[in-house]
Parts: structure tokens; C-alpha cells; sequence
């Protein structure tokens, strides 16, 4: 058993590209489910549309870097607009079926070979980040600290992504405090009451959407740089259940609860998976093979989303009266 | 008549949506082109064929065996160009049109055919106007054969939507799980046929049994005391996601990633009866759903129990005041639906290789489904899932196979829009 290595990927996993990604997406799907209300399961392609707003344009149509940034924001604004018309009257249950059909039509799109000169099939886009990586201020080396380190193209994305997710933070904690916010947590309580308040409850609910789908596109940009490309299948149904799952256990309706939750789902996944695939190649478990482990990992990622809202619907931080589980 | 008026209008809005998307959806792996070559009803056995990629790199050469038949496998989606070498066929025979290329588009998953009609060599100065009608009746042919390729599929969705749609009805619960119960049948029937040896249609039965037996049981032992709990609704629908995650992955866990037929009825070859060509295994296996899709409904509209169970669809708390045991009829529904969604599977894993997402490729097209029929009412289910399996089918006439679940998906939004409550709900609060 090779201790050491698991304990640095798991350390490093707590402040990993794939815990910024995801914790972006959680504050997105925290604006909309944790603190409106709204059911948006449909995250995942706010993520591949800004993804590959930014991929198109760079590589497709050999634009300018940032104009593939403006493009990708301006998409995922465009693409909540439309999701948001049809949808946001709709019941909670209802709205849940929408917004995940229309993400997976958005992925069938991308991965379609009708449209494989531009979205790139099911092989995806990649060459764009070149920009990206010129600005890099770290010179090439290893940063860390003694086992722990990053390479200075990792640290450049990581330290841009927490930048990121900082400044979301504090953007959601000014709005959530501010008189605009608490008509959302009125709209989540009470619908009706709110309308007979004389608020657009609509206009609300679009807003909120769109900051939400802001918020997680850039976990969309992040992902997209971090590895340099994308690909249609990694916006499927199953980013957005993990991102449920990371705003549920870490507390909805809380600023940081979507961010600690990001923190401890990967620290969990990558300590369970690297702890059983060592100890089954080290032959201490002899009841599955080391391509076994990988599902495990996700039979408890289910097993731990039913534990939570059954045992602790307000996971770790969050508190139980502010989380919307009825539907109204 | 206003109803029938709106989903028509609807229907119509998807269809254009479709045409105007312009473009494929496969379950299987592995990419290739194929074809069999028959003259005057015989097979012809090594002709060459080469493939190449559209800018002409070469991919492949195959030589028709003793059937006629070849195959090329191809590296990736994309176009292709097939070349027929006119030197090895038979002397007497020549290619329909004089045409020795043909460009063929091969989409993700997908084993494209690419058709060498072979005539007479004198047979080249055909009249002229024959092959416009036989393409005009080819077109006919295939409008056929997707129809009862829709019905095919619309039958086994709604298998799975019914149970879905009386489940949603008499508990609320809206069941992202549902995919998964769908996937236990066919992996379950492949489990008894291919590791233990039963026959495949034992197999299946031993499924549909387990099947109904894991229904009872989840709401036995977890969704109903949840119910007890009193779990809400939204709660309960983000934990059959969690659900649907477990399952799914522990199908993974156990089966793996591969994607396998059954071992009986799998390569089956077909049958023409009128314009439809399909394997003898379709039509017994459309004859069991249709079956059992009236036998289902027949017992909610006939028994005590079904409409009982009708009643607490309608109004549990009123059914539970005119002396209906709710419970009861709750694990009735989740028994019997358990046991439809693993028949759905076991059908399933005939037409396509089981495979541990087959229930999730599903899982929208049910949705689609229930929601064009009306949450909660079973007949709905019934007539909504077969307007989106013929839909899906059909829509392959003018889309590429790749994009045909995405006309569904696209008619599911666009209902909801304007007839929330479905083709057979009743108008209810659903904003």
C-alpha cells in the first residue's frame, strides 16, 4: 500500500481543477435550487455551452481567446433566456424533466456528426487554450509544498479558478443579503405570497437562473482550459447529480456550503478509489479487480445522496428550514 | 376536439423542429459499413469493394463471401466513399445505374448499409421511368418498416411508462430510477440465459419475476417508509437519483462495460411479411407487450384493484376515506410496475446488446412519453409512449438516425408548453 500517494492525491484533490469545476457548477445550482427554489437540471449544459463557446470560436473560426470568453458568457445568457421562457412557470417536478431534456439535447447537438465541423463530433474540440497558457505568469516548474505540487500550468488555472470562485462567493453573499435576494428566499417559501406582493416572480426566477447559469459556465471555462478540450459526453446528466449532490452535502442556501462541498465529495472520491484500487492490487481485497473500483466510487455517491436527504437534507452546514424539498 | 387539435399542433411543431435541425443516436459500439450483394435472387460471392475515406485515404478492402455479404469496419463517424470493383463481378451482372461509388455517412455506433443493386448487364438501358417509381415505393417500403420499427420501440416504452406514470400518480413520486429497473430485466435475463443456462425465454420470466419482486420490495422497505417519514416530494425525487446512481454503477460493478446480445434469437434472420422486413423475434415479442399492456389495462378498468388503484391516482386522500387501502394498492402498483419496466428490459435487450446505460438511454424517451400521455393516468402512458416511438422512427425518414431521440425530447418541452396536462390528463395547477 502506497500511503503516501494516496495522501497526496487525495490533499491535492481537495483544492483540484475538478473540486474548482464542480464547485462552480454547486454555487450555480445554489443560486437557482438552494436559494430560489427553482429545479434546473440542466447545469450541465450551462457548463458545455460555455465550454464550447470558447473552443468554436478559438478553433473552429480561429478568433481571438477573449472573444471566445464573450461569446461563451453571451451564450450561456442566451441559452437560460431560452430555457427560461417555456420553463420557469412550470411545477417543480415538471421543470426538473424540461431542464434535463433540453441539456441532453444540447449534448446530442455537440456530439452529432451533422454538426461535426464545428462542435468536433464526439471526439470534441481541442487547441484553443494556447492564449490561456501565454499569460501565464509562473515560470515553468514544480510549486509545492514538500510531497504536494502543482505544475505552473495546473497552478495557473487553479489559482485563476479559486479567484474565480472567490469573487462568486462574495458577489452571492452581497446579493443573498441584499433586498433583491431576499425576494428570492420569498419565492422559494411562497410563490403566491410574493405575487401578491406585487413582484414579477417570473423576472426573478429568469434572473436568478441566468446568475446561476453564469456562475456555473464558469466551471464550463475552467474545465475547458484545465484539460485543454472538451468533449460532448463530459456535460452529460451525471455532472449535474454530482453537482446536486455536492450543494446538498455541503448545505443549501448557505455562500460556502456548495465550495466545502465540492472540497469534501472529491477528497472522498479520490481517497475511497485510490485507497480500494491500492489495496486490491496489493491483494488485500480479492473480491473485485482494480476496473471495479471506479463504480464503487459512484455506488456511494449514490449511496451517500439518498443517506443525506433522508438522515440530513441540510447536509453538513446548511439549516433545515431553508431547503425547499416540498413540492408546491 | 380542442385537445386533439392542440397535440396534433404540437406534434407537427416537433416535426418541424426536427427538419429544421437537419442532422444521429446509436446504442451500439463499433463503427463499420456493410452490405450483401444478390443477383437474380442469388448471392454473389467475390466482389471486391474498397473504402476510403472522403479525401481518399484508404480505410478497407472486403471481398462478399459465400452469402453475399461484406463488411468493412471503419476508425470513426463521418463520410465515406465505396467503391464496387466491376471487374470481379460476374460476367452477366452490372450495377444499377452504372454508378460504382456510393458515399455513405457513418454515424456514432452505427453499421451503415450501403446498397449495390445488381441487374442484368443489358439490363442498364432500362426504361426510363422505372426507377422513379421504384423509388417511390421504395420510400413507401421504408415508411412502413419504420412504422413498425416506431411501434416496436413505442411498445417497450410504454411498458416502462406505465409503470412510471401509475407510480407518479398514486405516490407524487417523479422516479429518475425508473431507467435502472429497466436495465435490471435485460441484465437479469442475460445473467439466468448466458452464466446459469436457461433458456432465454425462461430467463426473461425468471426476470419479469425479480423484477416485480425488487419493486415489492423497494417500497416495502424504502420508498415506503419514506412515505412514513414523510418525505417531500422534490426530497423524494432527488433521492431516486441517488437511487439511479447506485443502481446504475452497481449493474456496472457486476456486468461491467461491455455490451453483449443475449445468446439465443440474436443474430436472427428476417422475414418478409408485406412490405416489412423484420426477425421472427420482433413480432412474438411486440405480440407479449401488446398482451400485457391489455391485460394491464383491462385489469385497471375490470378489477377491484385496478380501479382502486385508478381511485388513489385520482385522489389518495378521497380513496383513502372511502375505505381503500392505500398502502396496499401503492405496492400493487410498485410490484406490477417493477415487473413491466424488467419485461421492458428483457424485450429491450432483444432489439439492442444489454449494456448497463441501455435503461438511462431510456429513461427521457419514458419521460417523454408519460408526459405526452398525461402524468399519472396509465392510458396516457400507453398512447403517448407509442406517438414517441413512432415519432423517434419516423423522424429517421428526414434526420439522421444520431438526432431521432432529440425530436422526442423537443416534443417533450414543447407539450409541456402548450398541453401540460398531456393528450388523456385532466387539467391541473402545474405552474
Amino acid at each position: 500500500m502506497d500511503w503516501l500517494t494516496i495522501l497526496v492525491t487525495t490533499v491535492e484533490a481537495a483544492v483540484g481543477v475538478e473540486t474548482v469545476v464542480y464547485a462552480l457548477a454547486a454555487l450555480g445550482v445554489n443560486i437557482q435550487f438552494g436559494y430560489s427554489g427553482l429545479l434546473n437540471f440542466g447545469q450541465a449544459a450551462f457548463l458545455g455551452v460555455a465550454g464550447y463557446g470558447l473552443a468554436v470560436i478559438v478553433s473552429t473560426f480561429g478568433l481571438p481567446f477573449w472573444l471566445g470568453i464573450v461569446v461563451g458568457l453571451a451564450s450561456v445568457v442566451v441559452f437560460a433566456f431560452l430555457l427560461g421562457v417555456p420553463t420557469l412557470k412550470l411545477r417543480a417536478d415538471y421543470l426538473a424533466i424540461v431542464t434535463i431534456a433540453a441539456a441532453e439535447i444540447v449534448r446530442l447537438i455537440f456530439r452529432s456528426v451533422a454538426f461535426k465541423d464545428v462542435f468536433g463530433g464526439s471526439d470534441g474540440r481541442r487547441a484553443f487554450s494556447g492564449t490561456f497558457y501565454d499569460m501565464n505568469p509562473f515560470p515553468p516548474g514544480q510549486y509545492g509544498i514538500g510531497p504536494f505540487g502543482f505544475s505552473e500550468r495546473v497552478l495557473w488555472v487553479l489559482v485563476l479558478g479559486w479567484f474565480l470562485v472567490g469573487i462568486s462567493c462574495l458577489a452571492i453573499y452581497l446579493l443573498m443579503k441584499s433586498p433583491w435576494g431576499r425576494v428570492l428566499k420569498a419565492i422559494r417559501e411562497d410563490e403566491d405570497a410574493v405575487r401578491s406582493l406585487g413582484k414579477n416572480v417570473f423576472s426573478y426566477k429568469m434572473q436568478a437562473l441566468i446568475l446561476g447559469g453564469v456562475v456555473g459556465c464558469f466551471g464550463g471555462f475552467v474545465y475547458a482550459l484545465a484539460f485543454a478540450s472538451v468533449q460532448p459526453d463530459v456535460f452529460g446528466t451525471e455532472l449535474t447529480f454530482y453537482a446536486y449532490t455536492i450543494v446538498i452535502l455541503g448545505g443549501a442556501a448557505r455562500v460556502f456550503g456548495p465550495v466545502l462541498g465540492a472540497s469534501i465529495f472529491w477528497v472522498l472520491l479520490v481517497l475511497v478509489g485510490n485507497t480500494l484500487s491500492e489495496a486490491v492490487s496489493a491483494g488485500y481485497i480479492t473480491f473485485m479487480t482494480t476496473t471495479q473500483v471506479g463504480p464503487v466510487r459512484f455506488m456511494l455517491v449514490g449511496l451517500g445522496l439518498i443517506l443525506l436527504l433522508v438522515f440530513r437534507p441540510q447536509g453538513i452546514f446548511g439549516d433545515k428550514r431553508e431547503i425547499a424539498l416540498d413540492a408546491r | 376536439m380542442r385537445r386533439a387539435v392542440i397535440a396534433f399542433t404540437a406534434f407537427l411543431g416537433g416535426l418541424i423542429i426536427l427538419l429544421s435541425a437537419g442532422a444521429a443516436n446509436a446504442w451500439a459500439e463499433g463503427e463499420g459499413l456493410r452490405g450483401t450483394l444478390t443477383f437474380q435472387g442469388q448471392p454473389v460471392n467475390g466482389v471486391k469493394i474498397t473504402v476510403t475515406t472522403e479525401s481518399g485515404a484508404p480505410v478497407g478492402e472486403a471481398t462478399s463471401d459465400a452469402k453475399g455479404a461484406w463488411e468493412v469496419p471503419v476508425p470513426a463517424t463521418g463520410k465515406y466513399t465505396v467503391k464496387l470493383d466491376a471487374s470481379t463481378l460476374p460476367p452477366n451482372a452490372a450495377v444499377r445505374g452504372g454508378n460504382l461509388t456510393r458515399t455513405p455517412s457513418v454515424f456514432e455506433g452505427n453499421v451503415s448499409t450501403v446498397l449495390f443493386a445488381l441487374v442484368a448487364a443489358d439490363g442498364a438501358a432500362q426504361p426510363g421511368e422505372e426507377p422513379e417509381a421504384s423509388a417511390e415505393s421504395r420510400w413507401w417500403t421504408r415508411v412502413a418498416q419504420l412504422t413498425f420499427e416506431g411501434f416496436n420501440l413505442g411498445l417497450i416504452i410504454a411498458l416502462a411508462a406505465m409503470g412510471l406514470s401509475l407510480i407518479f400518480g398514486t405516490t407524487g413520486l417523479t422516479n429518475f430510477a425508473h431507467g435502472e429497473l429497466v436495465t435490471l430485466g435485460a441484465v437479469f435475463t442475460f445473467f439466468f440465459s448466458s452464466v446459469v443456462g436457461l433458456p432465454v425465454i425462461l430467463a426473461g420470466v425468471v426476470a419479469v419475476v425479480m423484477g416485480g419482486a425488487f419493486g415489492y420490495l423497494q417500497d416495502r422497505y424504502f420508498w415506503g417508509v419514506l412515505r412514513g417519514r414523510g418525505t417531500g416530494l422534490i426530497g423524494m425525487m432527488i433521492i431516486s437519483i441517488g437511487v439511479a446512481l447506485f443502481l446504475r454503477y452497481a449493474i456496472l460493478f457486476f456486468f461491467g462495460p461491455q455490451s453483449l446480445p443475449y445468446n439465443e434469437y440474436a443474430g436472427q434472420p428476417g422475414i418478409d411479411v408485406g412490405p416489412i422486413t423484420a426477425a421472427p423475434k420482433n413480432f412474438i415479442a411486440m405480440g407479449i407487450e401488446l398482451t400485457v399492456l391489455i391485460v394491464a389495462g383491462l385489469a385497471l378498468l375490470k378489477t377491484r384493484t385496478g380501479k382502486a388503484a385508478r381511485a388513489v391516482a385520482d385522489n389518495p386522500a378521497l380513496a383513502a376515506s372511502s375505505g381503500i387501502n392505500v398502502d396496499r394498492v401503492i405496492r400493487i402498483i410498485w410490484t406490477a410496475g417493477g415487473a413491466v419496466a424488467a419485461l421492458a428490459g428483457v424485450m429491450l435487450g432483444l432489439s439492442q446488446n444489454v449494456q448497463y446505460q441501455m435503461g438511462q438511454d431510456m429513461l427521457l424517451l419514458i419521460f417523454a412519453g408519460v408526459t405526452l400521455g398525461g402524468l399519472g393516468t396509465a392510458f396516457g402512458a400507453l398512447v403517448g409512449a407509442l406517438v414517441v416511438g413512432l415519432f423517434i422512427q419516423l423522424s429517421t425518414l428526414w434526420v439522421p438516425p444520431e438526432l431521432k431521440s432529440l425530436g422526442a425530447l423537443a416534443v417533450l418541452i414543447i407539450v409541456l408548453l402548450l398541453r401540460p396536462q398531456g393528450i388523456l390528463g385532466r387539467r391541473e395547477r402545474i405552474g
